[in-house]
């Protein structure tokens, strides 16, 4: 599949909608090609690769929708895919929450989502990047499992109403975890990036080698309330959880950790330690987004917590207008603000602590107060005196995200990071937490 | 068409991951067009050109997954109709063995140009990856079939059943729930039809018909004043059958403090008692933590099989190849080799079966074209057995593969997957009344909830829908804040009594996750209701 450059895709939606007969029509098109590679027991296991494209058409007769989608690109397959979603919009029964479509909407400048490099990357350079981290396993005599994917993809979109958007993207998603031959230690490191040349997968099996063979002969301690340094993947899975409750609708409804007894929201509350500060912007060069969300409005560089109030909810743009809120899309990636210190200095400075390096398994136990269960994983570790003295066994936690960043001590230095729950990138400071509940010891290593 | 592939398609962020984002599975099409399938002849034209591709570019084996994938989702809430979709994914999937690794590639352009250079890539992808491969793939022998075909027996075809039926049951599902006190309702029905060809240089050509369906509703009770909400999802199960599930016969209910059901579901009757929960919930006392006799019901107990048995055994995992995602496991070969392991109590049989009529893993092959079949896994509390398929067979002493292999669709690579794991009922007579009748301190739990369980499956949680405490024998009222958290072992070895064959149920589940793309399988777990000595629950209110 070739990428279609923006004057191309031009051409192409401006006919479809040449052929459009309805009150409004807007067209999506995009496509992406990707590749995989997987490994475990220190040899490839599967591997593969995909290549697809798709047109999809929005018809509507005032409230009535019908949509329907096709991969072909002639002229006579053009009209018929308009043609069908015509139909089907005649046949759907009137929806109240239809939204007419966009005008003409200002997105700023491009991204730097694109990078030619990873674009370029095919099975060899997959083969060779894996071959480094074997090679650094099999020296070590460790256990090497990981996965490196790569993607490259463009998307678009066109209406009756004027409004256009383009954008390409491409990504890279690298993760590893080494085991010690007995089994005894494991630990892990994940990456993900834009641009390929980024990727380094021989330092990030070293950071895993680390970590697993620090991670051997683990010692049980007593489950209960510790303070611990999270580190930013394990931040992740923690966070954004909290990310995802940022929703007006639910809120409103009285049915999220954001509702209010009597039918209000938490927006204005200090919620959280007045040092969180989160906010989302496509043109941060290290978490570059897209700077329009599926439904064409712009993405937009947006407080969501500020000073540990909630600033800001996201909404469809039906319930913005029937609430008399901004309709601000949920956002592409989002960034905590940090500190200066390292993870290091963090560890430091604590006198007595446990060091989290991943989280694992995270499920909501309780919506209303946003609690939720999972598990250390892959090398956690006892701190002593600013010293990392000895690894310990996994514990199960049952903590909130919305209690943990009211018990914050300290943040070190954002970076990106990728929660391996979700696989979305974020930017993220380590952070030191008093009173985390662990509440049970765990034999997995 | 993955998740993550349409996200970024539609341009969409990260809070498209919360809503019901139906055309993530596949394109959207005209209800009509589900009912017209694909000639098998074209099919066996293609795999032709796949497979001889393959084979003149060097592959020692190849197969090709032809795949259709349909599904059909109907949502509301409250009195509105939320969308309608009928979708379809098709294209095709080709996987070789080149110089003993395995390649893979697939295409949505099903022609025969782009089938034959499909292959040629996936053999491009085995050479390139040969390189750095430590052991050759040894692939257990497999008789080809010839051209043979399966379907999953159904009455009715969930697709022909007209749209407008199924936005009427659903409005009235909602209905009933407002009027017994729900503050929200969301309703859905979902069928899917897989209709897969798979043909490889075994010499088999096998096309299926696979149907499922899933009718599923969540209630919602907020008492708007103290701002506490809490929630009840329905009791039914996804199961591999037709519409018909949705007729339920007076024999296909279970009475008790709330119904339940066996092979049909009754969404109506089952509403109304969730409804009627829901508002029960807000007022419940919060449990006392510490040692109970759990009652698990069906309803609840497959989601615990499925994380504690299911995944444990799963051979992939006890052999590192899923190290970097699901985990591993604590049930390791020399546990199994030594046939002494106590899994379980003498009560815990565990079987895999493939060919369950009614469970959502019943087919007649697998996706590597193994004919399915059952076999023990847990015998008299003895891990005995695990799930394997042919390039792991040898690895368990096996000359061919247990027909565990499955891919989600025809753009992933086929691998190791779950069957369907379940417990056998008890072989004395025994009814959930006089189980509850010799617990003294217990908490009786109906429905699924929370689950969460460590990379090797030993410690876990679980929390469920309704919870009811037992006191002396006797139903003493409801609970609230109840999660119980167990060691496997510990956990199954507790097992001290299990209901007879009358209370046997399936549950299951459509998505059951594991590898790298992430992929999503159906899977069901059978069993009556069990009892657990002395299990450890803890208090899940908290205040912010």
């Amino acid at each position: 599949m070739a990428i279609l450059t923006k004057e191309q895709v031009k051409a192409l939606l401006t006919k479809v909608l040449s052929y459009s007969k309805a009150d409004e029509c807007e067209v999506n098109l995009g496509g992406s090609d990707s590749g995989n590679i997987r490994y475990a027991r220190s040899s490839v296991s599967t591997s593969g690769g995909s290549s697809t494209q798709s047109l999809v058409v929005s018809s509507a007769f005032g409230k009535k929708l019908g949509v329907a989608t096709i991969n072909e690109f002639d002229d006579a397959s053009l009209e018929k895919v308009v043609r069908r979603a015509e139909e089907l919009a005649k046949l759907a029964p009137e929806n109240p929450e239809f939204m007419s479509f966009l005008g003409p909407q200002e997105y700023g400048p491009d991204s730097p989502t694109f990078s030619e490099i990873t674009a370029a990357v095919g099975p060899k350079e997959r083969a060779d990047a894996v071959a480094a981290s074997l090679n650094q396993a099999k020296q070590n005599k460790l256990n090497a499992a990981g996965f490196l994917s790569n993607q490259a993809g463009y998307a678009a979109m066109m209406n009756s109403k004027g409004l256009f958007a383009y954008n390409k993207a491409t990504d890279v998603a690298f993760n590893i975890t080494i085991r010690t031959e007995d089994g005894k230690g494991s630990g892990y490191a994940t990456r993900g990036y834009n641009d390929f040349s980024k990727l380094d997968t021989n330092t990030d099996t070293a950071v895993a080698a680390k970590k697993a063979m620090a991670s051997v002969t683990a010692k049980a301690i007593e489950p209960g309330k510790y303070t611990v340094i999270l580190e930013p993947t394990a931040v992740a899975v923690m966070l954004e959880n909290l990310f995802f409750d940022l929703d007006a609708r639910t809120a409103d409804e009285g049915r999220s950790s954001m509702s209010k007894p009597g039918g209000k929201t938490k927006v204005g509350e200090q919620l959280l330690d007045e040092r969180v500060n989160v906010y989302s912007d496509p043109w941060n060069p290290e978490l570059p987004g897209a700077t329009w969300s599926g439904d064409g409005r712009p993405q937009t560089k947006v407080n969501w917590i500020e000073k540990g109030v909630v600033k800001n909810l996201y909404a469809s743009r039906y319930w913005a207008q029937k609430t008399g809120i901004k309709a601000l899309p949920s956002p592409d990636g989002l960034i905590m603000m940090g500190g200066n210190k390292s993870l290091e200095e963090l560890i430091k400075g604590t006198e007595k602590g446990i060091l989290v390096t991943r989280l694992w398994y995270i499920r909501s136990v309780d919506p209303q107060t946003l609690l939720l269960t999972g598990l250390t994983r892959d090398g956690t570790f006892y701190i002593e005196n600013g010293e990392i003295k000895f690894p310990v066994k996994n514990f199960r936690f049952n903590e909130s995200p919305i209690i943990m960043l009211n018990n914050l001590e300290e943040m070190g230095k954002t970076e990106r990071t990728v929660s391996a729950e979700s696989n979305s990138n974020y930017l993220l400071p380590p952070l030191k937490i008093r009173d985390f509940t662990f509440t049970s010891l765990s034999d997995a290593v | 068409m993955k998740r993550k592939d349409f996200i970024y398609l539609s341009g969409l962020g990260m809070g498209a991951l919360l809503l019901p984002d139906l055309s993530a599975f596949g394109n959207p099409i005209d209800p009509s067009q589900a009912l017209e399938g694909v000639d098998v002849k074209i099919k066996k034209e293609l795999a032709d050109v796949a497979l001889n591709a393959a084979k003149s570019k060097g592959a020692s084996y190849a197969d090709i997954r032809i795949g259709r994938y349909l599904n059909q989702f109907v949502a509301t809430r409250e009195k509105r109709v939320q969308g309608v979709a009928n979708t379809e994914s098709y294209g095709i999937g080709v996987r070789v063995l080149a110089n003993g690794c395995w390649g893979f590639a697939a295409t949505n352009n099903v022609t025969k140009e782009a089938v034959a250079k499909a292959a040629e890539q996936a053999v491009a992808v085995a050479k390139a990856n040969a390189k750095i491969q430590g052991e050759p793939v040894q692939l257990a022998a497999q008789k080809g079939f010839g051209e043979v075909s399966w379907k999953t027996p159904i009455e009715i075809n969930a697709f022909e059943v007209p749209v407008k039926d199924k936005v009427d049951l659903l409005l009235n599902v909602n209905d009933i729930a407002m009027q017994n006190g729900a503050s929200y309702v969301n309703s859905v029905i979902f069928a899917v039809n897989e209709q897969k060809y798979f043909a490889s240089t075994d010499g088999s050509y096998i096309d299926q018909d696979i149907h499922r369906i899933y009718p599923s509703f969540n209630v919602t009770r907020i008492d708007r004043e103290s701002g506490k909400f809490q929630t009840r999802s329905s009791l039914s199960s996804p199961m591999g059958i037709g519409y018909e599930y949705m007729n339920a016969r007076p024999e296909d209910k279970v009475s008790g403090v709330v119904t339940r059901y066996k092979g049909r579901y009754d969404m109506l009757e089952d509403v109304k008692s969730a409804a009627l929960n829901a508002s029960e919930k807000v007022k419940a006392k919060s449990v006392e933590p510490g040692k109970y006799d759990l009652v698990l019901d069906p309803s609840h107990l497959w989601l615990t099989i499925h994380e504690s048995v299911g995944h444990p055994t799963e051979l992939d995992r006890v052999l590192g190849y899923e190290a970097n995602y699901a985990g591993t496991s604590f049930l390791t070969l020399d546990k199994w080799k030594s046939k002494k392991f106590k899994f379980g109590s003498d009560h815990v049989n565990v079987v895999a079966d493939k060919t369950q009529p009614g469970s959502l893993g019943a087919v007649g092959y697998d996706d590597e074209g193994v004919k399915c079949k059952k076999w023990d896994i847990i015998k008299d509390g003895v891990l005995v057995n695990y799930q394997a398929i042919r390039d792991q067979a040898h690895i368990i002493g096996l000359d061919e593969s247990q027909g565990c292999c499955y891919a989600q669709g025809w753009d992933d690579v086929q691998f190791q997957r779950m069957p369907n794991i379940s417990l056998e009922a008890g072989k004395q007579k025994l009814s959930v009344d006089d189980m509850i009748k010799n617990v003294e301190k217990g908490i009786y739990i109906i429905g699924n909830g929370s689950f969460s369980i460590d990379q090797q499956r030993y410690n876990f949680q679980f929390g469920g829908q309704t919870f009811y405490e037992i006191k002396n024998g006797k139903i003493a009222g409801m609970l609230n804040d109840v999660a119980y958290q167990s060691n496997t072992q510990e956990f199954w070895n507790s097992c001290s009594a299990i209901c007879d064959q009358s209370d046997y149920r399936l549950g299951g589940s459509f998505n059951d996750g594991k590898g790298q793309p992430s992929q999503s399988s159906a899977v069901s777990h059978g069993s009556a209701t069990t009892r657990f000595n002395g299990v450890n629950v803890i208090n899940t209110a908290r205040k912010i």
